[in-house]
């Protein structure tokens, strides 16, 4: 794990005294809320419905269980004893003082963790794999890369304004567990592809202006190859052009992937090509020792050489979480584990302040001192003996923490919705946990299988249904919450976007139509078809017809 | 005109009216010129050896592209005086100054201690730009400076 060193520090403590004294002026009236307000946004606080909501940066998704234990001991003491875990791998605590916010900040800094730039419009905390450095298909471990990056996006001095908020995701394995197109920029750590030049050499595949919200797109690839000596600098260009010629008329249009799709591919990467050019005698590029300094941090922990690869799964309750809550693992003898936040009758991805204490013992106990947050809404502990599987999911279970759902339908990403947010048209907490509950028996989760199911409360897609398998959007019609129903979407290395069912449906008639939806899957599935698969196969029709028939056990289909 | 609150220059400031980027180029014996937000910094770059001073307006605290035009002239060799006028606000003037502004003329007058403190704030910075401070990584690895 990257450890601070005394500049890195420095940072961030003169940030928490920054904002201490910005706290200081908007509580003596210097500042009004109008001036305060892009200023706490840049440290993630936000005015919510009840509360101020603080969102604090999780980098890469990567914490200690130092970092966990401390944000275990913020929810106890300065919020209702939760967290809340998000779809950006960071954590929120929605129920925050004003006065409070600068001392958070303070004890935050005390485990080298932060909260710059998890709002406003700037770029935000890099997210990457949850896997990285354990997971069997990567390249390499792509935190170095993104870690050079946080450096040099934090406080920028150029890209503080910029037309809209801006993320930036890194990976480096074919299997895209990050989403990675959907970002604002995708980084893909790639090896030359060129056989001309330096084939076989490691690089940046950059995509850019994908994203979800409003409009969602899929982001097009305009460089397939930057050198590594070079990938600040090219970043630098892509935000440059952006902040010079992003729309900001109208804040739903402000995104760069409306940008890079008004101007077009290719005048955008020409554009981007020519700022590159004159930014690369500009000499802001840091040297190749920098990366060099910081990919030791990532190396991969003492493995003990020959640990046991098999697993006693005579516990069927043990082997149904082994099988859905463990991934292969890069060293024999050990597995990635992944710790669901999504019992069923709990909040998708928030956890207790005991829960998240317990998280971080295990990890130290169990996975060499680490965890990662998944942008799923789960935690991961991404290096685990097989060995020690079955005491881990003793205790997990023992604390509500061992449910074997992941990547099935209980497995719902659900944004906070209009029980915490002020922009949220509808509810998604109780659409979950409906949804959850219609399905909640295992041998149901287990026959249907991977089925990625994401909520959002309003367009601004935080609960990112653009790329849910199956995918629901509250809205607000009429002063009545309504759900519509998207097909087909998807977050990995095949994404696509879901498609609108049709007309929109009452809360509990959602949670009808997903089950019909899932029932049409299950009559017309061929052998080891995913419910994906199948809809790929068969469109949308047969979906449709089963969704919107007449049914007489319930009379809750809407007209739309 | 808003008066220049903050000059980190010690050269006589211009007296001339600043002309607009687009009549600029005509104006041949112009020395200040004013750029909307709006307006591409690189009109400027074939006239710099007569430009004495640049106005950046910053119509809003929001809007950002003031600080790319800023550090386009400076890159481009511009050594006169860059003034950031209009929505400048105390939080802004420490990365307002690593793009290379070295005056603020902001609309309403700003609490001088508090934009002391702002301008001081940063012991150490992440980026290079070209207001020759050494980033982190120099510093880290014993490079020298960027330009």
């Amino acid at each position: 794990m990257y450890k601070y060193d005394s500049y890195d520090q420095e940072m961030v403590d003169t940030r928490v005294e920054e904002f201490r004294d910005q706290t200081r002026r908007r509580i003596d009236g210097t500042l009004a809320e109008e001036q305060f307000r892009p200023l706490r946004l840049q440290n993630g606080l936000y005015l919510q419905l009840h509360a101020y909501m603080l969102r604090v940066a999780v980098p890469y998704g990567t914490l200690s269980s130092a970092q966990m234990r401390m944000l275990g001991d913020i929810a106890d003491k300065y919020d209702r004893g939760y967290g809340h875990f998000t779809t950006r791998q960071n954590i929120q605590y929605n129920w925050i003082k004003l006065e409070d916010a600068p001392d958070i900040l303070a004890d935050l800094a005390t485990v080298e963790m932060h909260a710059i730039q998890t709002s406003g419009n700037c770029i935000r905390n890099i997210s990457s794999d949850q896997y990285a450095g354990a997971a069997a298909d990567e390249l390499i471990d792509p935190r170095p890369y993104a870690e050079l990056l946080r450096q040099w996006s934090s406080f920028h001095p150029e890209f503080l304004h910029l037309p809209r908020k801006f993320k930036i995701a890194v990976i480096a394995s074919k299997t895209d567990r990050a989403a990675m197109r959907l970002h604002d920029i995708g980084i893909e750590i790639v090896k030359n592809p060129n056989p001309e030049n330096g084939a076989g050499e490691i690089g940046c595949a950059f995509y850019v202006g994908g994203g979800m919200g409003r409009t969602p797109m899929i982001a097009p690839l305009i460089n397939p190859f930057v050198p590594l000596d070079q990938l600040i600098t090219y970043a630098e260009a892509c935000l440059r052009v952006y902040n010079r010629y992003g729309r900001r008329d109208n804040k739903y249009k402000a995104r760069i992937k409306i940008l890079v799709h008004e101007l077009g591919k290719e005048e955008y990467t020409r554009q981007v090509d020519e700022e590159f050019a004159h930014l690369l005698t500009q000499g802001i590029e840091p040297p190749i020792a920098e990366l060099e300094r910081i990919i030791p941090f990532f190396a991969d922990p003492p493995f003990e050489a020959g640990a046991a690869d098999t697993v006693d799964l005579s516990d069927p309750d043990f082997a149904l979480w082994v099988k859905n809550n463990t991934a292969a693992h890069k060293q024999p003898g050990y597995a990635i584990a992944t710790i669901s936040l999504k019992p069923v009758a709990g909040i998708p991805g928030d956890a207790s302040g005991d829960q998240i204490r317990l998280m971080a013992d295990l990890a130290k106990q169990y996975a060499f001192d680490e965890l990662r947050v998944t942008h799923a809404q789960n935690i991961v502990l991404p290096h685990v003996r097989k060995a020690d599987l079955y005491t881990l999911w003793q205790q997990l279970d023992a604390a509500d923490l061992g449910t074997a759902n992941l990547d099935t339908i209980g497995d719902i990403i659900a944004c906070p919705g209009l029980d915490y947010c002020s922009l949220a048209n509808a509810r998604s907490i109780p659409v979950a946990q409906k949804i959850a509950a219609r399905f909640a028996a295992q041998d149901r989760l287990d026959t249907i299988g991977e089925l990625k199911l994401k909520i959002s409360g309003c367009i601004n897609a935080c609960g990112h249904h653009h790329a849910g398998h199956i995918g629901i959007l509250g809205v607000d019609r009429k002063g009545v919450e309504n759900y519509q129903l998207s097909l087909g979407g998807s977050e990995g290395a095949d994404t696509s976007l879901g498609q609108i069912t049709g007309p929109g449906f009452s809360e509990d008639g959602v949670v009808d139509a997903v089950e019909r939806a899932t029932d049409v899957y299950l009559a017309k599935r061929e052998d080891g078809e995913r419910f994906l698969d199948t809809y790929r196969r068969i469109g949308m029709a047969p979906f449709k017809e089963a969704i919107y028939a007449p049914k007489l056990t319930n009379g809750e289909v809407a007209n739309g | 005109m808003v008066e220049t609150q903050f000059r980190f220059r010690t050269d006589e400031p211009v007296a001339d009216p600043a002309v607009t980027a687009e009549s600029f180029g005509e104006q041949t014996n112009a020395a200040a010129v004013r750029l909307e937000s709006g307006d591409d910094a690189r009109v400027l770059l074939p006239f710099l050896d007569r430009v004495r001073l640049v106005e950046v307006n910053f119509p809003s605290f929001g809007d950002g592209r003031g600080y790319s035009a800023a550090r386009i002239l400076r890159e481009a060799g511009y050594a006169g005086e860059l003034r950031a006028v209009g929505a400048v606000f105390v939080d802004q003037l420490g990365h307002l100054r690593r793009c290379g502004f070295d005056s603020f003329a902001p609309e309403h007058a700003l609490d001088a201690i508090d934009a002391e403190n702002a301008f001081n704030r940063w012991p150490d910075v992440y980026q290079a730009t070209t207001d020759g401070r050494q980033p982190i990584w120099a510093k880290r690895h014993g490079t020298a400076e960027s330009a």
